[in-house]
């Protein structure tokens, strides 16, 4: 199947159409950080893939929760055009044996890009199926060394109060800072991601390194990562932070553990009428439910 | 004045033709459902405002005709509300109704929304003039004030929605709370004016 099956070319001219009609997103267009947005990413098929229709690009590029660039759906892809994604370098630290500041493309030339097709679910009960581009998270733990005492990785978001919303506004607080316990990190279905449908990641989608951990809801898939702490207790996440009782460290799609303000037990997908069925770990319990034997997932939600 | 409301009318169905215009062109975004529902809740909680606004605006403005649109602004603040219930009833839960009770029994937030829409309902049924006369202008006038309710229930609604991001659910309440204490404050100020009002039969 080729890109264009799935978002057919009136859509991407209605996209032009509709970013022409905003000064401030036309602009962003003819700029070269725009033009480098749209390069294209060669990748292989990489495993865990779904055989799931991917959901149109317009959709996962103009429905974002990104609270950065603005807490409305439409915002981010109206307002991240002003993200500066090159240069771009990811301070590496805490408990590694070789601490180091990585430039993106040394970090992308790690391992070849694999393409992998994932659900993604977040937590507001809608999903989207995308062919993201990246390579596992443990590719890049692995080259710096983490000692006997990181328990845990801590990751944080960039955050410049220049052209990003302010905390006060939001209602979370900034930067943005998510973890994960090391063998959830360090698991292949972990990716770390640079691109989707063939191309660098829009910025609005978390530019231009992020993670996707498909089991999980969505906000633990941390965007536009610029720092990665290795820790020994568990680190603080934003969301937590924000409300402990609805976000947990752990935040793995679950039906059986309803938000405590909406039902988790089903989900809408993005282009569907009709809602689906949630399935455990989002449909990759057979990957990642050993991880968590024995822990009650009602406490550790 | 009398011709002004029938383009009044016309203007209130404004946001409902153009959602029906956008869902049309399937330019309603990436998730329909959630852009109806929002929209709908978004223009309940603005005509409640509006209704609540007419009797302070007559007093203000010294322009007690503006009397004459409080029931059309009412009966819209109750059709949009209408909109809004039918969406979640329908494209949300299917008409699921096992799950909709656990839901107005479980989640506040939808216990607090369904609490203003019901609320609605008897001041909907009652906005006839055959209701006024059956019931009388006073007790009418009592029944009413449950657009109160309304207000604060759809306020508290749209609050406990909101992930974190309040600034509009705060300032629907803002508004609300001025329109309250506009009445409140005329209450404590001029006793005897109130009682001259309350006569008249129009306290709100």
């Amino acid at each position: 199947m080729k890109y264009s099956d799935v978002t057919p070319k009136s859509v991407y001219l209605n996209r032009r159409r509709f970013l022409a009609a905003l000064p401030f997103a036309g602009a962003a267009l003819t700029t070269p950080q725009a033009r480098a947005a749209a390069a294209k990413l060669q990748a292989v098929k990489g495993p865990f893939s779904t055989d799931e229709k991917p959901t149109p690009f317009i959709d996962v590029t103009t429905y974002n929760n990104f609270y950065e660039f603005g807490t409305g759906k439409d915002q981010p892809s109206l307002n991240a055009g002003r993200l500066k994604t090159s240069p771009w370098s990811v301070v590496v630290e805490g408990a590694v044996s070789k601490p180091q500041t990585l430039d993106l493309d040394a970090i992308m030339k790690m391992a070849p890009l694999e393409e992998r097709i994932y659900r993604h679910r977040c937590v507001e009960a809608w999903s989207i199926v995308v062919p993201w581009i990246g390579f596992p998270l443990n590719v890049l733990i692995k080259a710096v060394e983490p000692t006997a005492k990181a328990k845990f990785v801590a990751f944080q978001s960039l955050y410049d109060t220049k052209y990003m919303l302010s905390a006060r506004f939001a209602g979370i607080e900034f930067p943005y800072v998510e973890g994960l316990r090391m063998d959830e990190a360090m698991h292949p279905l972990a990716l770390l991601c640079f691109g989707m449908y063939g191309q660098v990641l829009p910025n609005q989608d978390g530019a231009p390194i992020r993670l996707v951990l498909p089991w999980k809801y969505g906000f633990k898939s941390i965007k536009s990562i610029v720092k990665i702490k290795f820790v020994e207790k568990e680190p603080p996440t934003t969301w937590n932070l924000s409300n402990s009782r609805e976000y947990g460290f752990y935040s793995n799609v679950n039906p059986a553990v309803d938000h405590p303000r909406w039902s988790q037990a089903a989900e809408r997908r993005l282009g569907e009428f009709s809602k689906r069925k949630t399935l455990p770990f989002n449909g990759y319990a057979d990957q990642v439910a050993s991880l968590y034997t024995g822990m009650d997932l009602r406490k550790y939600y | 004045m009398k011709w002004i409301k029938p383009p009044v009318f016309l203007l209130c169905l404004v946001p409902v033709a153009l959602l029906a215009w956008k869902a049309y062109h399937r330019n309603l975004g990436a998730n329909p459902i959630e852009y109806i529902t929002h929209a709908t809740g978004d223009w309940t909680i603005r005509f409640l405002c509006i209704t609540l606004a007419v009797s302070p605006l007559r007093r203000l403005l010294h322009r007690p005709e503006l009397i004459r649109f409080r029931r059309m602004f009412g009966l819209f603040a109750f059709f949009y509300a209408c909109l809004h219930f039918m969406t979640y009833l329908w494209l949300d839960k299917f008409f699921d109704f096992g799950a909709i009770v656990k839901d107005v029994y479980k989640r506040p937030f939808i216990t607090a929304g369904f609490t203003a829409f019901v609320a609605m309902v008897p001041l909907a049924v009652t906005s006839t003039a055959g209701w006024i006369r059956r019931l009388g202008g006073s007790r009418w006038n009592l029944l009413h004030r449950l657009i109160y309710l309304s207000a604060v229930a759809g306020v508290v609604h749209y609050y406990w929605l909101v992930k974190s991001d309040i600034r509009l659910p705060v300032l629907y309440g803002t508004i609300v709370l001025l329109l309250f204490a506009e009445r409140v404050g005329r209450l404590f100020a001029k006793p005897a004016n109130v009682l001259l009002v309350r006569q008249r039969g129009d306290t709100r």
